[in-house]
């Protein structure tokens, strides 16, 4: 007469699940986290024009400048292209100082490698890049990237 | 009343109701990655130095007018001849480069009326301030394909020993070298500036006429 019992073969427990949300939630905290959202809202219409000699943009030493026409909802600004810089519309001779501003918000080292990314609708005039492009020689920030849609190499 | 002892609630579904939020951020969210073309602009110069002057055949002239057409070295010219246009000045080698030295990886022509050597070879392009920027960025990714061209048949010619499996030499070395960056590697950056040496980007652009 043994205390120890064989247990039963044969019997095998169920395998509990109740842990399974909690797999479940993390990953879906991890995407939430992962994840960025667009932090400024387009003003403007923003097709970009196609190229296929691209290379990678690199994010963390951007500083983005949209051009384009005001879209349907801000008809307001009228039908004339504009810069957008973060949420609002500037004026060419403010981009010096956007610009400059927006650099020394960035990390130090990455300070003097700082790219200007120009998302510029295609439809606009080359002048309009000219003008941000004169500005950006003021600011001392000479290192553009013309983003583009990527083309199919032929 | 009688107290009665309230049921248990069915925590199996959780599970579920999680997948469906996880799957629906899977879906809408996209990581984007930006590409483009990465061009430097000139520092603006106040000095007042004498510009050099530049030999009318080392030059490669590309206009673009407000109606989009092009003007290439006095010559209507449609944009996918442009690439090969600039790959034959480039690639010409007709003379000598400023230390004498003659192109000799060069497999143009050598006409004597096109550019004398790549290090002097320069393409200057103007446009309009109605030019539309599609147009623009087409040009300005023509020249840039005619340079990444000549790079990649001097990459292929000099290191593909190294790469016998990559399709494209230096975009395979570029491609290291951005995989490796801090852990710099000094050969093959020497390798790179080699061959972007052989063929210098020299692309200037010109202000437009304010009018």
């Amino acid at each position: 007469m043994s205390k120890f019992r064989k247990k039963d073969k044969g019997d095998l427990p169920a395998i509990s699940t109740a842990s399974l949300p909690d797999i479940v939630f993390m990953l879906l905290f991890f995407f939430m986290v992962a994840t960025v959202m667009r932090d400024s809202s387009l003003m403007i219409e923003n097709s970009l024009p196609s190229a296929d000699q691209v290379e990678k943009l690199k994010k963390d030493r951007t500083v983005f400048i949209y051009g384009g026409k005001p879209s349907a909802q801000f008809k307001q600004f009228g039908t004339e292209p504009r810069i957008q810089f973060n949420d609002a519309f500037i004026g060419v001779e403010d981009v010096q100082s956007s610009v400059l501003q927006a650099i020394s918000e960035l990390n130090e080292d990455l300070q003097s490698k700082v790219v200007v990314g120009l998302k510029v609708d295609k439809n606009t005039n080359a002048g309009l890049v000219s003008d941000i492009k004169q500005e950006l020689r003021k600011a001392n920030a000479l290192k553009v990237m013309y983003i583009a849609n990527t083309k199919a190499q032929n | 009343m009688a107290k009665r002892a309230a049921p248990e609630v069915n925590a199996g579904s959780m599970a579920d109701i999680a997948f469906l939020l996880l799957i629906f951020f899977l879906v809408t969210t996209t990581i984007e990655k930006d590409k483009g073309l990465l061009r430097s602009l000139p520092p603006i110069d106040d000095s007042q130095v004498e510009p050099p002057i530049i030999k009318q055949k080392n030059l490669f002239t590309v206009l673009i007018n407000r109606n989009n057409q092009l003007l290439v070295e006095e010559e209507q010219m449609d944009i996918s001849d442009l690439r090969q246009a600039a790959i034959d000045f480039l690639d010409n080698g007709g003379s000598t480069n400023a230390a004498g030295e003659s192109c000799t990886y060069c497999q143009g022509k050598g006409l004597a009326d096109s550019s004398d050597h790549p290090d002097k070879a320069i393409i200057s392009m103007k446009h309009d301030r109605e030019t539309s920027y599609e147009q623009y960025m087409d040009v300005q990714n023509e020249l840039v394909a005619a340079y990444n061209f000549l790079r990649e048949r001097e990459a292929a010619r000099l290191y593909r020993k190294y790469y016998p499996n990559a399709d494209k030499v230096f975009t395979a070395m570029l491609e290291e070298k951005e995989k490796n960056q801090y852990s710099k590697d000094e050969v093959l950056n020497e390798r790179i500036e080699t061959v972007k040496k052989l063929f210098p980007m020299k692309l200037s652009e010109a202000e437009p006429d304010k009018n």
